[in-house]
């Protein structure tokens, strides 16, 4: 048989190969031989027949040897190739386990490489920039400036400094020479402002000189025109781009800044008025005032025919401002909002719910949360439209504000499911609630007052849900929360959109209550009204 | 009679049945109830409210850390788990009422570190020797909810909170979140790592959804696996979500 050798592939050989023989097409060609032991058509006992009549005892015996050698020298290869292979395997799992590792620190590695390559390439282009021999005014300076630490740069700064302003005078003074053309005139421009001069000066400056140019050969033409008519290059970048474009695009970073940023990271927070008229600010210039003021700077500064001007609408990218004021907005919303709902789960986290006594009024807190939305209402309503609100019903002041949603009017929800057989309250409410319609917290908000509000009053009615599912009540906090639920939905539903928004919370709130209540018994609805109508 | 409420904390023993993870679901109708069997209390009358517990991620089982209201308490269960000793234990100083809201314990570095969230911060402590590792304040808008660890990469948090928002932290660098996730509308009470695919992270949220994410890029794997057939049939049916 073969030898068992250490690690390293080998093909099976000895009997082994003989045991798994000549291929297939090899062995269908060989005549079918039942006494080949080692062929397909082996069949025993033909084979101790031929073997028996054939062999004399002797031969026998050593033959039975000889096979059982073979065995167990089979047994054995078999026994080794099997344990090969699961070396092998293990060894290859650990080979990848390996490899993993290894590629996740070269890929750290690659990272540092990557980053430190980035570094080079920016030092090198920073030198390589500062170092370059470009226009003798723009380089130099850059590399005085950077210099200017060591005393003998100072001197040559301070020097070229004199010099350069020397030439800015000769160029201011040749500016006011009658005798330039318009070309050259634009260069001298174009030259001061490399020299840093301030671009507000020379535009007046240049518009001044070229107005009076023109005027003198319009003049001479006898025609009659506006005082200037300032054209070229100049006028488009310096006045339209540089001024009223760059203000316009800095009101929008600040307007973001204010939306996005406060609330986080304890910074403190743009107080909401502010944020309310930023976003009503916002909402004004987005609608008309960017249009007016481009075209009333396009107007005396007409375009170049050949000069590229990018249209108005297209600087003043359309998400910018209403992301901004939509910001605006938006983000007053959870200010104001989160101030409501803050008391709200105040009141809720520290009342003992448990030991409360009967209720005889709606809490103080309730009446402060109506006093603070109706004066919010007011503060919106100055600078935002009214908005829409969706048809009261003709008795929804009076609606009852009920702790079982079985009790509900029906047509609240549509179609209506009626059990066919008794459910417990808690499942039929929560079939119930499938059907309904769900009402998104912070869904976004339109630019008028009811939306707003509407807003507000979800974010507050939502937290005092959340707040009273996390509290065991007992039967009189059960009644107290149906009390000021009651008070609840009397005053505020004439603030939101669509009254059902407030019913609908307030239903969730009644039902969680109750599920929380050790001993759900509610008050007699005549009962809560006096109390409301009293409070 | 007194009628306070308290969050209060013990330790159960499973029916045997549901151990070692039979998947068999019981017949209703036909199983005997399984009761829980109480082994011990974890006492917490000194300390206030139990907000959360935590067993030792790996080891003999015998230790639990419990959060109670401004208190980390380290427990020993006894040999016999009929008793559990208070073996250590800090409180978090400062003004206010402070209290914990959750707290998880990292599956990392020889099982010796926690997190807990307090209001807007969470913190990471050193079990062996209750004193803070890092801090980060400010790390939602709003109350924090929920913390868990990535079970595969060990400087890795994933947080949640009143903000809307799950926050992924690097331990090792807590100035800046690495990834802010905001899909919920709503506050957020829970996000989970998946045990074995730490890219899937599953929230739970009061805007009444669930959402499960995909967030390749900071799991332990961000180039890729080889997947195998059961895994690319599962994934086909996942709903995913990168940010």
């Amino acid at each position: 048989g073969g030898s068992t050798g250490g690690g390293g592939w080998r093909r099976p050989h000895g009997p082994l190969q003989r045991y798994y023989g000549p291929s297939t097409a090899e062995a269908a060609e060989a005549p079918p031989d039942p006494t080949d032991i080692n062929g397909p058509h082996f069949d025993p006992e033909v084979f101790m027949t031929k073997v028996r009549s054939e062999c004399p005892l002797g031969q026998l015996l050593a033959r039975e040897a000889a096979l059982g050698r073979e065995i167990r020298a089979l047994d054995s290869d078999m026994q080794t190739l099997l344990y090969e292979n699961y070396n092998k395997f293990i060894s290859a799992t650990d080979t990848i386990r390996k490899m993993k590792v290894d590629f996740r620190h070269m890929e750290a590695e690659m990272d540092d490489l990557a980053a430190n390559m980035a570094a080079i390439s920016a030092s090198s282009a920073r030198v390589s920039a500062a170092l370059q021999e470009r226009h003798r005014r723009g380089g130099a300076r850059a590399v005085l400036r950077h210099y200017r630490h060591l005393p003998s740069f100072r001197a040559i700064e301070d020097e070229s400094h004199a010099i350069m302003a020397d030439l800015a005078q000769r160029l201011r003074a040749r500016l006011r020479e009658e005798t330039l053309d318009p070309k050259e005139l634009t260069e001298c421009v174009e030259m001061l402002l490399q020299l840093e001069e301030p671009a507000e000066e020379l535009s007046e400056e240049f518009l001044s000189q070229a107005g009076a140019r023109l005027e003198a050969e319009l003049g001479g033409l006898g025609c009659d025109h506006p005082p200037f008519v300032a054209q070229g290059e100049f006028c488009v970048t310096a006045v339209r781009e540089g001024l009223v474009v760059a203000f316009v695009r800095w009101l929008c970073r600040t307007a973001r800044g204010f939306a996005d940023g406060p609330a986080e990271r304890g910074a403190p927070a743009a107080p909401p008025a502010l944020l309310l008229l930023l976003a009503r600010l916002c909402l004004d210039y987005e609608n008309s005032t960017i249009s007016y003021i481009l075209t009333l700077t396009d107007q005396p500064v007409p375009p170049v025919p050949n000069v590229p001007v990018p249209p108005g609408h297209h600087l003043w990218s359309p998400r910018a401002p209403c992301a901004g004021s939509r910001g605006g907005a938006g983000l007053s919303l959870p200010v104001r909002g989160a101030a409501v709902a803050q008391m709200l789960r105040k009141s809720v986290e520290t009342r003992d719910w448990l030991g409360t006594v009967e209720p005889r009024n709606v809490r103080a807190v309730m009446k402060r949360v109506v006093e603070d939305i109706t004066a919010i209402d007011v503060q919106v309503g100055q600078l935002f439209e009214e908005g829409v609100r969706r048809a009261q019903s003709s008795d929804s002041s009076r609606r009852a504000f009920s702790v079982y949603s079985s009790s509900r009017a029906p047509g609240r929800y549509a179609p209506s499911y009626t059990p066919s057989a008794p459910m417990d309250t808690h499942l039929l409410s929560n079939i119930q609630k499938l059907f309904s319609e769900r009402i998104d917290i912070f869904s976004p908000v339109e630019f008028n007052k009811v939306s707003v509000l509407t807003g507000i009053i979800k974010i507050s009615l939502k937290t005092l849900l959340e707040c009273v599912r996390l509290r065991t009540l007992g039967r009189f906090g059960l009644q107290q929360v149906q009390v000021d639920g009651h008070y609840l939905q009397l005053y505020l539903w004439r603030f939101a959109s669509d009254e059902r928004v407030v019913q609908g919370l307030l239903d969730e709130v009644a039902a969680s209550a109750a599920h929380r209540c050790l001993d759900p018994v509610p008050m007699e609805h005549s009962v809560v009204e006096l109390i409301c109508e009293r409070g | 009679s007194d009628t306070k409420v308290m969050t209060c904390a013990a330790v159960w023993r499973m029916p045997k049945e549901l151990e070692s993870g039979s998947h068999e679901s019981p017949d209703d109708s036909s199983s005997n109830t399984q009761t829980l069997e109480l082994l011990c209390h974890l006492d917490n009358t000194a300390h206030g409210n139990m907000a959360c517990v935590m067993w030792e991620p790996m080891g003999d089982g015998k230790k639990i850390i419990s959060l109670a209201d401004n208190n980390i308490l380290l427990w020993d269960l006894q040999e016999s788990s009929d008793k559990a000793v208070l073996s250590s234990s800090a409180a978090l100083e400062g003004k206010g009422q402070l209290k914990f809201t959750s707290g998880k314990w990292s599956p990392h570095h020889n099982c010796t570190q926690i997190a807990t969230a307090n209001d807007t911060t969470v913190r990471g402590w050193d079990t062996r020797s209750m004193r803070q590792i890092y801090c980060i304040e400010n790390a939602h808008g709003q109350l924090v909810r929920d913390l868990d660890f990535n079970p595969n990469k060990q400087y890795y948090l994933a947080s949640c909170g009143d903000d809307c928002k799950v926050k992924f932290w690097d331990t090792r660098n807590v100035t800046e979140p690495v990834k802010t996730l905001e899909e919920h509308s709503h506050w957020v009470w829970n996000v989970r790592y998946n045990h074995s695919h730490d890219q899937l992270i599953l929230t739970g949220s009061s805007d009444s959804r669930v959402i499960l994410s995909n967030m390749v890029s900071i799991s332990s794997e961000p180039f890729g696996h080889m997947v195998d057939d059961d895994e690319l049939s599962d994934q086909e049916d996942q709903h995913q979500e990168e940010k």
